[in-house]
């Protein structure tokens, strides 16, 4: 049965080596040499393999099998169509990266054994690989349910620390609210067949009314898992508890998985789509993209203003499926193709610049053992592999030419510039706040990134332990340098991927982009006439001025150079705290975006023998969403807690008073 | 793409190279005309740059690489957009390898990497300027984008030669939505290319500056290339706007007798800008840095109102 569709059991077979590499881990539970050396790597081959296989699986026609598991009734069905082989390929290919990082980064001693982490990092992989081979919500929802637990454990790693047990603890309840999301969403698409194979979900026909729940349901369930405001409490909490491969792959890639859940309900399972989801979507993806990146512009933490970072980036995805649904609701296809492309190319773009940089902080986290911003400095000179690595990801991440982040921007951007074609006035003025908010989170990204940068690895060192900072070793090496090559091959070849992205599109927009066929480095989405852009020959210009440049100086004149203290106005006395902290590197956002911020400050008055400065930011949502939450939570249970006196009188009165109620019902 | 399409890049290049420090001389020389100064004369750039080669590059110990490749990135980020700006004619290779939204990506480029050199060898002001230069940076990218996003809504297309060839062909008279995106472009250019009233080319007052900050640890050829780099920014952006708003005159051919009526219409063009730049220097005062948000909220706003009065009104 398996040997008529081999890509879909190639890919199956992948999840069950994943599976069976970390049951290996348990044979040798505490050999950092067996685990760190074998498996690890081979983790990282079979993640190679699944995206060769799914980049393969793209061009090919949709492949289905049903498998002799399951429940009685409902046995699992697995299904590799475009948008599936899609994410498997950004799974496979950010993976492997990882994987290879991890192999050199996990010590013996810290926390959980390195077998045991072994074995919940390959079931994380497994259970994502499954999630989107899942063609039945059963089989989804127990895979969906395995990766929540598996990422679970391995935030928790390091368990005796109570903070980030807590972390752990708020990274479960939201997983378990969105999965009942989820859960209840699937209840509705079946449409009353009662049969919870997606092919029949596909075939039922939902009225607006109930459609519009599903989605509703859809898009809590997986805005939890990917972090739409305000359900992103978790991921500030829970990435910096995590050990940094961890927070890659959760960030990098399980993100990604909630993204294809929407995809697959809106596009795939729901037949119609109406404007105003879209409308939705945008002002919510709009709101948490620009929440993201003001919160992450105030951060201290490294890998916690990475974590807003990836808010920031699921908002601007989110963005883009609105836009998606909203050309989708009014059949103009080919620009819903070009928006679902520009989407799914920031999916990935995402997945290998943040988990080139989250990597990037496991290794200066090794390297000091410091993750607080205001300690780090000048590791460029100490650490320079990690840093210009790192440097490749900052660029992407912050949307400049000709790295990736910035192909997918202007993709949006010009799918933005569509907008005055919808047919409805009130949509049209979309065009100018979307675009322009999309700007200034752009622009913004590009300021904290350069605060992330500037403050670890430039400038000199806060603290004098940094002197004894080391590089990462080799296998980390490779796995950074896997990422980055791939931020710069997707930023320099757009015109291939789109092509393959295409298939996406023709398969759940029955569209294609086009208007770019006619070269391979010439990226013109819809037509020529529209705009262009070639990032080969932008790369190759800025490459050709600097060596004429740089020829030129040296050539005609000299390259004599002294090495002296620094200048610094001729300012006498300089240390190293004289440099911006990261607080101060952000102090002017916090001023103009002072209504997101809920700020307490310690001012020293001028006087104090020991003075002290603490600002705290926190995040406004606690006030307004979850703390009425957890008071009605704890006032109901009070409420219940009446009931429960103690004495067995007591209860045999409320079954003798149920009783009565009941007879009194019935008769 | 022929022949001369590519002797036209390169002439559009050699004269942005070539004339943007007479640009800033020029502008120089009307600021002192309209102070009553006598003023440095036209070529002071130009002495200022060859001095500047000709000494040796003094660098701190704790340079990284970063420090000293970044003077160059500068210098060619910003040749690189003198290429893409149909300054001379739209017929050039170059202004089809990268579209308005690329262009502002260009800028934006630079604008990063001057900042992390800041910050690279770790003094006070390094990252006072670094900072300052980035929060300018963000409040001005987005104004830009939306005045480019005005002219392409009118033109349906981001791509440059496209927007001029549209713009160029319309009936003479006022269009509301362009005038605001004009007055928004003004703005941001004052405050992309540290003029007056967001920043003081000529202070060296640590505490107002931001520019001069950002470069104060570098010398010598590395000095020379930054300002040199300064030049073709304002010359760069000047371009952008006659591009945009005074599009008359940029060639839509290939024909090399145009080139020289051309250049010499751009020219004139550049020295009426300079003046103006001159007088709207003169006239108004440095504001606190504090102010900066307010100045270019207000430019990001103008460019948004150009924007939906461009769509609503279709005007």
């Amino acid at each position: 049965m398996i040997g008529s569709v081999p890509l879909l059991g190639g890919a199956a077979l992948i999840a069950l080596g994943w599976v069976a590499i970390g049951v290996a881990g348990l044979i040798r539970a505490r050999s950092i040499v067996f685990v760190g050396r074998v498996l690890f790597p081979a983790g990282a081959l079979g993640g190679i393999a699944l995206a060769g296989l799914a980049l393969y699986a793209l061009l090919q026609p949709t492949q289905a099998a049903v498998l002799p598991l399951g429940l009685p009734d409902l046995p699992f069905h697995l299904r590799l169509d475009a948008l599936a082989a899609f994410f498997l390929f950004l799974l496979g290919s950010a993976g492997a990266g990882i994987s290879i990082f991890a192999a050199g980064y996990f010590r013996s001693g810290e926390g959980t054994a390195p077998g045991l982490l072994c074995l919940q990092y390959h079931v994380f992989l497994a259970s994502m690989t499954v999630v989107l081979l899942a063609d039945d919500a059963y089989l989804f929802m127990v895979a969906w349910e395995t990766m929540a637990l598996s990422s679970y454990f391995l935030v928790t790693t390091q368990h005796r620390i109570p903070e980030i047990r807590r972390a752990g603890f708020l990274y479960l309840l939201i997983a378990h609210l969105g999965a009942l999301g989820i859960l209840l969403c699937f209840g509705v698409l079946h449409g009353g067949s009662w049969d919870f194979t997606f092919d029949a979900m596909r075939a039922a026909q939902l009225d607006p009314r109930w459609a519009t729940v599903a989605f509703g349901l859809a898009l809590f369930g997986f805005g939890a898992k990917a972090g739409l405001v305000p359900l992103h409490v978790w991921l500030p909490e829970a990435h910096p508890a995590a050990p940094s491969p961890v927070s890659a792959l959760m960030s990098g890639v399980m993100l990604k998985t909630a993204i294809y859940g929407v995809l697959r309900v809106t596009f795939d399972l729901l037949h119609t789509q109406l404007w105003w989801w879209g409308g939705v979507v945008i002002g919510l993806g709009l709101f948490t993209a620009l929440f993201g990146v003001v919160f992450a512009a105030a951060q201290t933490d490294m890998k916690r203003l990475l974590a807003y970072s990836s808010i920031e980036n699921i908002g601007i995805v989110f963005l883009g499926i609105g836009l998606t649904i909203q050309f989708r609701a009014f059949d103009m296809k080919v620009l819903a193709a070009l928006t679902l492309a520009a989407t799914l190319y920031h999916c990935l773009n995402h997945a290998f610049f943040k988990s080139l940089l989250f990597l990037a902080t496991g290794s200066v986290l090794h390297a000091t053992r410091e993750r607080s911003l205001g300690k780090l400095g000048g590791l460029i000179h100490r650490m320079p592999w990690v840093a210009w690595l790192a440097l490749v990801g900052t660029l992407a991440i912050a949307g400049l030419p000709p790295l990736n982040g910035f192909v997918s921007e202007w993709l949006l951007l010009q799918s933005f510039l569509f907008t005055p074609e919808l047919p409805h006035a009130f949509i049209n003025m979309l065009v100018p706040i979307g675009a322009a908010a999309l700007a200034l989170t752009a622009a913004l990204a590009a300021y904290v990134m350069v605060k992330f940068y500037g403050v670890i690895f430039l400038g000199r060192p806060r603290e004098a332990a940094l002197a004894q900072a080391h590089d990462c070793g080799r296998l980390e090496r490779v796995g950074l340098l896997w990422l980055a090559a791939g931020c710069v091959l997707l930023g320099l070849l757009p015109v291939p991927m789109l092509a393959l992205l295409d298939r996406v599109n023709a398969e759940l927009l029955g569209a294609v982009m086009g208007g770019q066929a006619d070269s391979w480095w010439y990226l013109a989405p819809v037509s020529a006439e529209r705009a262009t852009y070639n990032p080969a020959a932008f790369l190759l210009g800025i490459a050709v001025a600097f060596g004429l440049t740089f020829w030129g100086v040296r050539r005609l004149y000299h390259g004599r150079t002294r090495k002296v203290d620094p200048w610094d106005c001729g300012f006498p006395l300089q240390t190293p705290r004289m440099q911006d902290s990261a607080e101060g590197f952000g102090q002017p956002i916090r001023q103009i975006f002072e209504p997101f911020f809920l700020m307490r400050r310690e001012l020293p008055s001028p006087f104090d023998v020991a003075p002290r400065y603490k600002v705290d930011i926190e995040d406004k949502f606690w006030r307004w969403c979850y703390v009425p939450v957890a008071w009605a939570v704890d006032g109901s249970a009070r409420l219940i807690g009446l009931l429960q006196q103690g004495r067995i009188s007591t209860y045999l009165l409320f079954s003798f008073l149920t009783l009565i109620a009941l007879l009194v019902l019935v008769l | 793409m022929n022949a001369i399409g590519i002797l036209t890049q390169l002439a559009a290049i050699v004269v942005a190279i070539a004339a943007a420090p007479l640009l800033m001389g020029w502008v120089g020389q009307c600021r002192a005309w309209l102070s009553n100064r006598t003023g440095p004369g036209l070529l002071q750039p130009y002495r200022t740059l060859r001095k500047l080669l000709a000494k040796d590059a003094v660098v701190a110990h704790n340079a990284s690489p970063l420090f000293r490749f970044v003077p160059y990135l500068q210098f060619a980020a910003m040749a690189l957009a003198a290429a893409i700006i149909p300054s001379l004619s739209t017929e050039m290779p170059f202004t089809r390898a990268a579209d308005a939204i690329a262009l502002v990506g260009l800028f934006a480029l630079a604008r990063v990497f001057i900042a992390l050199a800041a910050m690279d060898i770790g003094t006070a002001f390094g990252s006072l300027g670094a900072r300052r230069e980035m929060l300018v940076g963000f409040l001005a990218e987005p104004a830009l984008l939306m005045v480019f996003f005005t002219a392409s809504l009118i033109s349906a297309s981001t791509s440059l030669p496209t927007i001029v060839d549209t713009l160029a062909h319309r009936e003479l008279a006022i269009y509301p939505s362009l005038a605001f995106a004009a007055i928004a472009f003004v703005m941001v250019l004052l405050a992309e290319n540290a003029r007056i009233p967001v920043d003081n080319p000529s202070t060296h007052l640590e505490l107002t500056m931001i520019h001069e900050a950002l470069v104060l640890e570098y010398s010598a050829r590395h000095l020379a290339l930054i300002e040199w780099a300064a030049a073709l920014k304002l010359f760069n952006y000047a371009c952008i706007g006659i591009a945009l708003f005074l599009p008359w005159g940029i060639l839509q051919d290939s024909d090399p007798v145009g080139l020289a009526q051309a250049l010499a219409v751009l020219l004139l063009k550049l020295g009426v800008f300079g003046s103006g730049l001159a007088l709207v220097e003169t006239l108004s005062a440095k504001m606190r840095i504090f102010r900066a948000p307010e100045f270019l909220g207000t430019a990001f706003m103008l460019a948004v109102l150009g924007m939906l009065v461009r769509l609503l009104l279709g005007s």
